[in-house]
């Protein structure tokens, strides 16, 4: 079970959320259709072997999205906001 | 080296098995070689084998981080079918699934090809109607496919519920009779004796760390066991190229996802073909060891760890005794999990990268095991001819910027509801 | 109890935890026994001096009892029967039960007689691996295989259904104590002492642990007092929880630790409404990981055979059980639990006719306390041999530095029908290896043992490898007290640890296998269930498999029921050896979940059968039912297909008079249809046009209050995601429905859309498809009905216009009124909270009587849309983009949408694509399947090029008076009126079609407008 600390309602297990995807993408609204931005958006991905920012829908709670950093090769989570929030890489990843 | 066969099994038998050879070598590695495959799982060894056989270029290393068919080879379902509607997709698979009648053969190893049937249940008229355009179009490939209707589901696989007690009633189903299951293991050992007698070199516990590169092209691999030269560069490391391909700067339409497998306690025959269950994810399979071999859904979110969360297996598990209510009785034996190259539109990439002399083959999402050989094929023939075979013209890696998408789960760029 | 007793000849007359006043008949391979409560069902076969159990895998080597516990690899049977049977039960862990049936297993006919055991003399041939060199030839490996899977599994299942209830729990816990022998249990004591919430898990009927099993004491008393009196405390204490008979099977992401506690198994079937097991999830903060060990066996000529035993599981029996092994014993270890176990033989009465040590020096005191009893202690020898077939008859030993310098060595034989065996302890690491953890390997106990903590766990006691008991108390106190600290628990001073009276031992002499007699071909088994021998293990190493991985998957080591837990470790110890390597080198395989295999049952809980999932049904499901509606599954939701006439029976036939009656009825009279399980989404606030323009193809800025519109939404990809109409209700809200399917994801897209891409952007969504219940009345009539439902209505075509939005009272109900149509007919949608659905649907129909108003189901509406080309999932299939759809003109130059850049792409935007058409036969009358395929040449050889699909399609339609169907066809728009083919291959069916506009009845539209 991962443990997403949703901003609005508190630690959550992850069976509440739906995964979305990569957090890093930004919706080029306002570029041309033809610009490659848009090829990028939709079908690029980092995909990187640790820290990833990725968003969750907390669809059985408050029904919002949920930023998440999450190191995706050991499933630890960093660090959860809103979309909007810089969530920075912890200093350390010591465990208490 | 010596062939497998009865002859040789009595003669050793008679001998205590003093004369068999080591299935194959373990070279140190060249300075340089034409060229150089990353990934000694099926598909690297498959392309290394029909880059020796097919194409006449021999002087070729494999080079595998840990040891060969430990990545996805090793950990999927082992299912083997071609039962696709998309022509790009479905002339690809048949091409495999011709190789697989073979395979055995070809390579003087058995790689237990077992050709069961492969059976999708539909619970709904919706789906039947989907099932009869896939099986269709299959059918107008040349490829083998029957619609069967509930009561012939009924007589071919007695013990699925179709009591009242069904959530989602079947309906009926597509099989595939020419689709079965291999014993994934054997695939790559087959293959890596099958590439080693024709002279490549297969280098075990050999970490590709970086690349030395001039221009737009690849010179060299860095690897734990020192830099290796290349002529020709190609990737066969599903669930982890997006984490290669990075190292080199690029950037792919693909997610790394995890996977679970299952297998149960072994038990005398009881599933004789592979089924899947329509109303849900589930697909399942009886290994000639015993073991009921099954799996469902991806976790649904992005990961390289080899294995999963309960989540995941509850829905498995519950799609299975849907399905077969026999099961719950029995035991989950092990289970485990694979990173899966999940990509943006569910069809696999083979074929030319942005960088010259680097060749792509990722993007497998599920279905990898079942390619291995038309896979290794068609990059075999890419790599050689540095173009594209027709087989796996559709599945290049610019179909995302062009809009021919090949989506035949139709769910969209989401990967993981490929 | 005499009668027991007498028919327990190997039953020793005094002690053990066996309840000697209740004694429990059971059965197994159909012969009747008695034992006792208390006793497993191995301790009960052994007590009546059962000792032939099963039979091996490959094969089929008769063999016995091995173990005391969970990796027993070798005494699997088939317990229960019926839809009860379980095949590959240990009986090892079954506890015993008053009429307890067991069969033993992989045998035909009999247990003694077993004609498979062939393959026992064929196993030359029968090596590692021969299945990959051979059968490649015709016929070929299906045919073979069918032979092979019959030889091979284990136990034997069937298809019945289980009887029995599952559970699911979840725990939360500050700390989850894994394993309640003395270090779990004096974790547990001193981190409940701190009121920290504290779980201990322990999968046998009561704690202890391996105290159970030995002859300690601790503070001068039998060890099991202290256990007691433990026990006793931490019951007191509320924020413990001890969960007996549970196996905590899996360690998994958030310190989450999977357990099965087996409610029921040990009666003969579970109380009534009690569950067989519980599967719970326990979430912890800190984990303390105090899951013991397990003895190796030594590997020897021999070592299968039926009273081959592991010593500290004959010590088990003799100890806990009050159960002789045998009568006549040898002892062969590596190390001085060889001495500690003749001695509990000894005093148990049996005759220990020496102890074979390998070592020649070094040995603790243990050995002088044997060798005082008048024991014949053997240093610095070993077993070669094994004698007996069905059963133990003696064992040769012989020296072993003379066998190790290359000479033979004279041999001894000792007759015996007990060989208790030891190899030393391995910690077992896996749960610690669940979470990816990497166990080191320790040459002092020759075992890996965990190394780096990568979640919040701890390993203590035997399961990081300190042995000894006083160890394992002070591990366990101090780890219990340290963990609550950590949490912030109080624990005041250190707790006193007890004192033990353990005697000193001597290093154990590592000896992965025991040297063969040279010459001997005999066989020395590494993994006793798979029959991997030490030989195998060579062969795959010559043949270059030299990865532990590739060695268990050549050789099938350790990939029986136990999971390798007797064999691994050695089987990498000869490979090690082979490869000139040490252990530490050639490493071990990853230890997956689950510890001991789990029921499936136990995973689905109560999610099964109709329960699988959750069943939607609309408020005026009821009314349905009691009028004749035969529903359909969609998704979730329950459905009317269509309504049977009252008494009217169902067939194909009835099935088709209903579908025609109530189209007709649609188009000439008026149908209700109920329409409240399509999406409906509330969208408020000032910025809500905006929100819709971005989202549809089409422009939303227009739309005046009071009216919908038909909109059309495409993914960023330029798929179509979804269609409905959305109407404005207000100045700033709107009405927004999806349909069926696609609700959810709508709905998700717009959040998505609105929290992080235009957070700016003043509006608000809710779904709202749960408080709205909808029906539509279709029909020439339906304005007639209305106007009796809403006499304060001007439904006039200037009062109420075609896409006109109303709100007025049905009655008294709130309702919102929709001039809208799917059917093509002059149409009303009528939506009022869903309370009121089912009152509100009979007051329609009953105002509608008199105007020929009927239900009509989901085939009537296919058929009514379909004849006006209306499209559905079935054309929204996830592929087609707006353009295929029809709706390129739609699609709004003047503004940006959400998938507008991605359709530019020139696969997307290929005017050749496939686009939606109408498909008629050429002869009028051959109805066109679903699922065809539209090509020029029925006959062409594959591959046939496609030139589209039939998506939906009406086998009848009254109204147009032939079969119909729409799909998508390349360049469909210049092809109206050509011939194409439409084929169904897979029943060899193929008819000629003319290529029509989608849209075929009422092409202008009067009814519609009328």
């Amino acid at each position: 079970m991962l443990y997403i600390d949703c901003p609005y309602c508190g630690k959550r297990a992850h069976e509440e959320f739906t995964y979305i995807g990569d957090a890093t993408k930004k919706r080029p609204d306002g570029a041309e259709k033809n610009d490659p931005a848009w090829v990028d958006y939709v079908y690029t991905r980092d995909n990187p072997r640790g820290p990833h920012l990725e968003l969750w829908h907390h669809g059985l709670g408050c029904r919002e999205v949920v930023k998440v950093l999450r190191n995706i090769l050991t499933h630890e989570i960093l660090g959860a906001g809103r979309p909007a929030d810089d969530i920075p890489l912890p200093e350390t990843e010591t465990k208490p | 080296m010596a062939e497998y066969s009865v002859f040789s099994l009595i003669k050793n038998a008679l001998n205590g098995h003093k004369s068999w050879q080591r299935a194959w070598r373990d070279p140190e590695p060249k300075p340089s070689y034409d060229v150089v495959i990353v990934g000694g799982g099926g598909h690297g060894l498959a392309t290394a084998f029909y880059l020796a056989k097919v194409h006449g270029i021999r002087n070729v290393a494999v080079l595998e981080k840990g040891w060969l068919g430990g990545g996805n080879t090793g950990r999927n379902t082992t299912i083997v079918r071609s039962n696709y509607m998309l022509d790009d997709n479905a002339h690809f698979y048949e091409k495999s699934m011709k190789l697989w009648e073979n395979l055995s053969h070809e390579l003087n190893f058995n790689v237990m090809f077992s050709q069961r049937g492969v059976l999708n249940l539909a619970h709904s008229d919706g789906q039947m109607d989907r099932f009869a355009r896939r099986g269709n179009s299959m059918r107008l490939n040349g490829i083998d496919a029957e619609l069967l209707d509930r009561k012939e589901v009924k007589r071919m696989v007695p013990y699925l519920n179709y009591s009242d007690e069904a959530r989602f009633p079947i309906y009926g189903g597509l099989l595939q009779p020419r689709g079965g299951t291999a014993r994934h293991d054997a695939v790559a050992w087959g293959l890596a004796r099958g590439a080693d007698r024709l002279g490549v070199d297969i280098i075990q516990n050999c970490e590709v760390t970086g690349f030395k590169r001039t221009g737009n092209r690849i010179e060299a691999v860095e690897t734990s066991r020192g830099t290796i030269g290349c002529g020709k560069i190609g990737f066969a490391v599903a669930g982890n190229t997006g984490y290669l391909a990075s190292k080199l700067g690029m950037k792919l339409p693909i997610e790394s996802h995890v996977l679970q497998a299952f297998v149960s306690e072994p038990l005398k025959p009881l599933i004789d073909h592979v089924v899947t269950y329509g109303a849900g994810h589930f697909y399942l399979s009886q290994s000639d060891k015993g073991g009921l071999v099954f799996g469902g859904d991806l976790d649904m979110y992005n990961s390289y760890a080899q294995r999963g969360n309960m989540e995941t297996i509850d829905h498995v598990m519950r799609g299975g005794i849907a399905m077969v209510p026999s099961l719950s009785r029995l035991r989950l034996l092990r289970h485990w999990g694979g990173v899966m190259d999940m990509s943006m539109d569910g069809s696999p990439i083979i074929g030319k990268s942005p960088i010259d002399n680097l060749y792509l083959n990722c993007g497998w999402c599920y279905g990898g095991f079942k390619a291995t050989p038309g896979s290794g094929w068609v990059f075999a023939h890419t790599i050689a001819e540095d173009e594209p075979h027709p087989l796996n013209a559709g599945l290049r890696l610019d179909r995302f910027e062009r809009g021919h998408i090949l989506d035949e789960e139709a769910t969209g760029p989401v990967p993981g509801h490929h | 109890m005499i009668r027991g007793k007498e028919q327990q000849p190997f039953r020793i007359s005094e002690g053990g935890e066996i309840e000697r006043t209740r004694p429990l008949a059971f059965s197994f391979d159909g012969k009747s026994y008695t034992g006792y409560e208390g006793d497993t069902l191995a301790s009960a076969l052994l007590a009546n001096g059962v000792k032939l159990v099963g039979r091996s895998f490959k094969y089929h080597r008769p063999r016995g009892i091995y173990s005391a516990g969970p990796e027993e690899p070798n005494a699997l049977v088939n317990l229960r029967s019926g839809g009860r049977q379980e095949p590959n039960t240990r009986a090892t862990q079954i506890e015993l039960f008053a009429g307890l049936e067991a069969k033993s297993q992989n045998r035909w006919p009999s247990l003694a007689l077993d004609v498979m055991g062939v393959n026992d003399l064929a196993s030359r041939f029968l090596f590692a691996g021969f299945y990959y060199k051979t059968f490649m030839g015709i016929p070929g490996w299906h045919f073979y295989e069918h032979f092979i899977r019959k030889a091979a599994g284990m136990g034997t299942a069937e298809h019945v259904s289980d009887p029995d209830l599952y559970d699911k729990m979840h725990g939360h816990a500050d700390i989850v104590v894994v394993g309640a022998g003395p270090a779990g249990l004096a974790a547990a004591l001193t981190a409940g002492r701190s009121g920290a919430r504290v779980f201990l898990i322990d999968e046998n009927d009561k704690p202890g642990g391996r105290l159970r099993s030995e002859r300690e004491t601790i503070d001068g008393k039998p060890a099991m007092d202290w256990a007691a009196s433990t026990l006793a405390e931490l019951e007191e204490m509320e924020n413990v929880t001890l969960l007996r008979r549970a196996t905590a099977f899996g360690y998994y992401d958030g310190d989450t630790i999977a357990v099965l506690e087996r409610v029921s198994d040990h009666l003969p079937v579970p109380a009534p409404f009690q569950v067989r097991q519980r599967r719970w999830l326990i979430h912890a903060k800190k984990v303390l990981l105090a899951t013991g060990s397990t003895e190796r066996p030594l590997v020897f000529d021999g070592n299968d055979r039926p009273g081959v035993m592991l010593a500290g599981a004959a010590r088990t029996y003799a100890n806990r059980f009050a159960v002789r092994p045998g009568k006549h014993a040898v002892v062969f270890a590596n190390n001085d639990d060889g001495y500690r176990t003749a001695l509990d033989l000894a005093e148990a009465g049996i005759e220990v006719r020496g102890v074979i040590d390998p070592r020649t020096g070094g040995q603790g005191p243990l050995k002088e306390d044997v060798i005082a009893q008048g024991i014949d202690v053997v240093s610095g020898a070993i077993v070669v041999r094994t004698h007996g077939y069905l059963g133990l008859a003696g064992v040769d030993i012989a020296d072993l530095a003379t066998l190790q310098s290359g000479a033979m060595p004279e041999t001894r034989y000792i007759p015996c029908d007990l060989l208790a065996t030891g190899g030393g302890w391995s910690p077992n690491v896996h749960l610690y290896s669940h979470q990816s953890g990497k166990p080191v390997y320790d040459p002092a106990i020759a075992a890996f043992v965990p190394g780096e903590s990568r979640m919040n766990d701890r390993s203590i006691g035997a399961a990081r490898g300190r042995f000894s008991l006083g160890d394992c108390l002070a591990d366990g106190y101090t780890a219990g007290q340290e963990s609550a600290e950590a949490l912030g628990f109080t624990t005041g001073a250190v707790a006193d640890i007890p004192s033990t009276d353990e005697q000193a031992t001597g290093p154990l002499k590592i000896l992965w296998q025991v040297p063969a007699l040279p010459g001997r071909k005999g066989r020395r088994f590494v993994d006793l269930q798979d029959d991997v021998t030490a030989d195998d293990v060579k062969l795959a190493q010559s043949e270059g498999y030299v990865s532990v991985e590739h060695l268990k998957r050549y050789t099938t080591l350790g990939m029986g029921t136990d999971q390798g837990k007797t064999s691994n470790i050695n089987g990498h110890g000869v490979l090690a050896e082979a490869r000139g390597l040490d252990v530490s080198e050639v490493g071990t395989t990853t230890f997956r979940p689950p510890y001991t295999p789990v029921a499936i049952g136990a995973f689905a809980g109560r999610e099964v059968g109709r329960h699988q999932n959750p069943v939607r049904r609309t408020p005026m499901h009821d009314w349905h039912l009691a009028h004749g509606a035969q529903m359909m599954e969609a998704g979730l939701w329950m459905r009317p297909q269509y309504y049977l006439g009252k008494d009217e029976p169902n067939s194909r036939e009835a099935m088709f008079k209903a579908i025609e009656r109530e189209t007709l009825a649609v188009r000439n009279a008026g149908g209700i249809s109920d329409v409240s399980t399509l999406g409906k989404i509330d969208i408020q606030g000032p910025d809500a046009a905006e929100l819709l323009n971005r989202v549809y193809i089409n422009g939303w800025k227009t739309l005046a209050v009071g009216k919908a519109r038909y909109g059309v939404m495409l993914r960023e990809d330029g798929v179509a995601l979804d269609d409905g109409t959305t109407s404005r209700i207000g100045e700033n809200h709107y009405y927004m429905t999806t349909t069926t399917a696609e609700a959810g994801p709508v709905m998700e897209h717009l959040e998505l859309h609105l929290q992080v891409h235009w957070p700016d952007l003043d509006v608000k969504v809710a779904s709202v498809s749960d408080e709205w219940a909808a029906m539509a009345i279709a029909g020439p009539n339906s304005r007639a009905i209305l106007q009796d439902l809403f006499p304060q209505l001007d439904l006039s075509n200037e009062g109420f216009p075609f896409m006109g939005v109303r709100e007025a009272k049905l009655g008294t109900f709130p309702a919102r009124i929709f001039r809208i149509s799917f059917s093509g007919e002059l149409a009303y949608e009528i939506a009022v909270p869903a309370g009121y659905g089912e009152a509100a649907w009979e007051r329609c129909l009953a105002v509608g009587e008199s105007h020929g108003l009927v239900p009509y189901g989901l085939e009537a509406l296919n058929i009514l849309r379909i004849e006006k080309g209306h499209v559905t999932v079935a054309e929204i299939d996830g592929r087609v983009s707006a353009a295929d759809l029809g709706f390129g003109k739609m699609m709004s130059s003047k503004k940006r949408f959400v998938g507008d850049a991605l359709s530019t792409r020139e696969g997307m935007d290929d005017p050749g694509r496939p686009t939606l058409v109408g498909l008629t036969p050429v002869d009028g009358t051959t109805r066109i399947r679903a699922g065809s395929i539209l090509v020029e040449d029925p006959k062409a050889p594959p591959p046939v090029p496609k030139l589209g699909h039939v998506s939906s399609t009406a086998p009848i339609s009254p109204n147009v008076g032939h079969p119909i169907s729409i799909g998508l066809l390349k360049d469909g728009p210049n092809r109206i009126g050509d011939t194409v083919w439409a084929v169904f291959p897979l029943k060899g069916e193929a008819v000629q079609v003319k290529v029509t506009s989608p849209n075929v009845f009422d092409v202008e539209g009067a009814r519609l407008h009328g």
